[in-house]
């Protein structure tokens, strides 16, 4: 009997995914139900209901439902799935449960590219495509990517490469407050917005080309799941297993920068989402196997960007938030716990 | 020449480009067991973690099943190689059998998902380790013992054809030392599967090697049996030592013996000295032992415990000049312990030596017959 309980403790363990998972679709659901239905113009539930399913086409209840709440619901779920997934990444990269694109400067490398693109090459924010917009994220992610890993290689030590993250998400963002300063009024009052990060002002076709990159991503960062499963044994043993480590480890700094500069890109920087939902999904599921993780940290993240931006809507409403004055509200005290948490284990 | 399992030529190995060690040469046949032993620092891990590629090799060659190392992707080398190694490994949230389980990843298919074949071979390494009852638990939870059983399970569980340790006796307890040993030992005899390792006890080294490789920074020794490399001088030299010692015939180490000019005595004989020569050790007392016979038990270890040993060849009569040597050592004495020794025709002289030196009164006679027996 004792001898065997471990196949007990998988059966257990399986249940408990599954009721986790199911809690979570359940949560993504009912996030998207009362996000539909909040707003400052009232629709009952039945108009919804016969807007989205009934083919009622007509009047600004559509427009609103259609134009402006649908693409606002599905870029907070596609965008939070992603920035959790980044996160997650992060922290079996470099062995560290604080990582996360935000806090290692990623995110604000992506922010100070795409600012410099808008005003230097473009002229106007409006006329930047989707495309160019991940394009210059990603850039930016990179260029950081590239510094903490430049620091990582010197520096064994988790606060160290904390410290460096943050210095260079102070450096990127001077520089982007010092473009910021000498470019014209009307972009001023966009990249301010923008870069306080918000999930308002979406549109479908910023869904299709995120929602199609970041499914892509989501398929290869799935299908990493076994080597990620060797990896998080060390290096030594993933190697020795058969992982191609070098290949690996680009592999999965492309796939993190992907997620956070499509996050980036649209909705600016937010904090906090990429190392609090990893952690909570794990410590919840009790389990750090991919296979699971993974799927459960985009869902995790989907349903807590949903509610964060529903509080950012609706707290002081009819002012809005910043998306990240939530999140960070929310995320800071687990990631808090989860310091002190660690200094105590270790 | 060209069936050895696993070959090193001219092997160069070290860190950054500069080379720690030189000329390294092993030849190893399937189920043979070569264990790498040596001072701290001297390079152990470092040749180990070259032929299991986790570092660059400066130069020569290394070959696994007729195939060069290089030329080995690394999907191929982990279904013939598996490793424990020292690094601290630190996963969170994963139980003993997440840990066990990994090791067939090379086998298992896109997503890993472990089939009921899968399932079973990992029970099968968990039940070899004696670590069934560790599947359930969290690995960071564990004791360094047994996490080290698990690592070890998990590198069976790959199914390697040539299994590479480093130092996989530090943690263990002795019991689970030996029980690993065995474990070992009759993989390589029964399942052919070849074991390279590095271990810090150089008399376990003896006795379940069948190569050993000297291992010294900065010096080539040729690697050899047990009993050409675990010479007591050979081993001084290779570890540096100049004070204890170490026994071949047994693989025992001894601290060093007492200092001083003796002013005490043991005479004994079979075995019954050992207890008398630690505690005098222990005092720091340095001590005479004699009469011994050279195939007496008590010999091997007043050789090294001892200040002075009187002895006589094995199964002759004691003579007369042994016997005047060691009645001078014994009236040179203040004290003087005996214990129970068989009498008989060729060690009357010992026996009259004794009767002399209870008789007289300068001499402090102790006999420990009765707490010992």
């Amino acid at each position: 009997m004792t001898e065997y309980s471990f196949h007990y403790e998988n059966v257990r363990r399986r249940g408990r995914y599954a009721f986790v998972f199911t809690v979570m679709i359940l949560a993504l659901l009912l996030m998207a139900v009362i996000n539909i239905n909040t707003g400052p113009v009232k629709i009952s539930l039945k108009e919804i209901a016969g807007i989205l399913f009934a083919g009622q086409t007509d009047g600004t209840e559509y427009d609103i439902i259609w134009q402006i709440r649908m693409p606002r619901i599905l870029m907070a779920a596609i965008l939070g799935g992603a920035l959790s997934l980044s996160g997650f990444l992060l922290q079996v990269f470099f062995h560290n449960p604080i990582a996360g694109p935000f806090i290692l400067g990623i995110s604000s490398g992506a922010k100070m590219v795409v600012a410099l693109t808008m005003i230097f090459s473009l002229g106007s924010v409006g006329s930047m495509s989707s495309l160019a917009m991940i394009g210059a994220a990603f850039a930016g992610s990179l260029l950081s990517v590239g510094f903490v890993l430049l620091v990582s290689r010197r520096l064994h030590n988790m606060s160290a490469l904390l410290v460096a993250g943050i210095m260079i998400s102070y450096i990127c963002s001077a520089v982007t407050e010092f473009v910021i300063t000498f470019a014209e009024d009307s972009d001023i009052v966009n990249l301010h917005g923008w870069s306080q990060g918000s999930f308002s002002g979406m549109s479908f076709g910023n869904v299709r080309v995120c929602g199609v990159i970041i499914a892509l991503a989501f398929l290869a960062a799935f299908l990493m799941s076994k080597p990620i499963g060797a990896y998080q044994l060390g290096e030594a043993y993933a190697r020795s297993m058969g992982v191609n480590i070098r290949v690996f480890r680009v592999v999965l700094i492309l796939l993190s920068s992907i997620f956070s500069a499509c996050v980036t890109a649209f909705a600016g920087p937010i904090s906090f989402v990429g190392i609090a939902v990893p952690q909570i999904v794990r410590l919840t599921l009790h389990t750090s196997r991919p296979l699971i993780v993974i799927p459960a940290s985009f869902l995790g993240g989907a349903v807590f960007c949903m509610l964060s931006d529903l509080i950012a809507r609706m707290a002081f409403a009819p002012l809005e938030l910043s998306i990240s004055t939530v999140t960070s509200v929310l995320g800071a005290p687990v990631v808090i716990w989860m310091l002190v948490h660690h200094c105590i284990n270790s | 020449m060209a069936d050895y399992y696993f070959k090193t030529r001219d092997l160069k190995v070290g860190y950054h480009g500069r080379a720690l060690l030189e000329n390294i040469r092993i030849d190893l046949e399937k189920g043979e067991i070569l264990t790498l032993v040596g001072p701290n620092g001297a390079g152990k891990s470092t040749i180990l973690k070259s032929i299991t590629r986790q570092l660059e090799i400066l130069g020569g060659r290394v070959a696994v099943g007729g195939k060069k190392l290089t030329e080995l992707t690394y999907q191929e080398l982990s279904r013939k190689m598996a490793v424990v190694l020292t690094d601290r490994v630190r996963p969170e949230l994963m139980t003993g059998h997440d840990i066990v389980a990994a090791g067939r990843y090379p086998y298992t298919g896109r997503l890993g998902i472990l089939s009921r074949e899968d399932e079973r071979k990992v029970e099968e390494a968990m039940e070899l380790v004696n670590a069934g009852g560790l599947g359930k638990c969290l690995f960071t939870s564990l004791s360094d013992g047994q996490k080290q059983r698990l690592l070890l399970a998990r590198a069976i569980c790959q199914e390697p054809e040539i299994l590479v340790l480093d130092e996989p006796t530090s943690f263990l307890d002795i019991r689970y030392k030996l029980e690993l040993l065995d474990i070992l030992r009759r993989m390589a005899k029964r399942q052919g599967i070849t074991v390279v390792m590095s271990l810090h006890e150089i008399d376990l080294a003896g006795k379940i090697s069948d190569k050993v490789l000297p291992v010294k920074a900065g010096c080539i020794y040729d690697y050899g049996t047990p009993e050409e490399i675990l010479r007591e001088d050979f081993i001084r030299e290779l570890y540096g030592m100049d004070r204890g010692s170490f026994d071949p015939v047994f693989g025992s180490i001894e601290l060093p013996r007492p200092g001083g000019e003796p002013e005490t005595m043991v005479i004994s004989a079979c075995g019954r000295g050992i207890p008398v020569y630690r505690r005098l050790q222990k005092e720091g007392t340095p001590f005479i032992a004699g009469i011994l016979y050279e195939n007496d038990i008590d010999y091997q270890l007043a050789r090294h415990l001892a200040s002075r040993v009187i002895r006589e060849k094995p199964f002759q009569e004691i003579s007369v000049k042994v016997y005047e040597e060691a009645r001078e050592a014994a009236f040179s004495c203040k004290k003087v312990y005996y214990t129970e020794i068989p009498w008989g025709t060729a060690n009357a002289r010992l026996r009259k030596l004794l009767e002399e030196v209870k008789g007289e009164a300068g001499i402090e006679c102790t006999g420990l017959q009765e707490q010992l027996c």
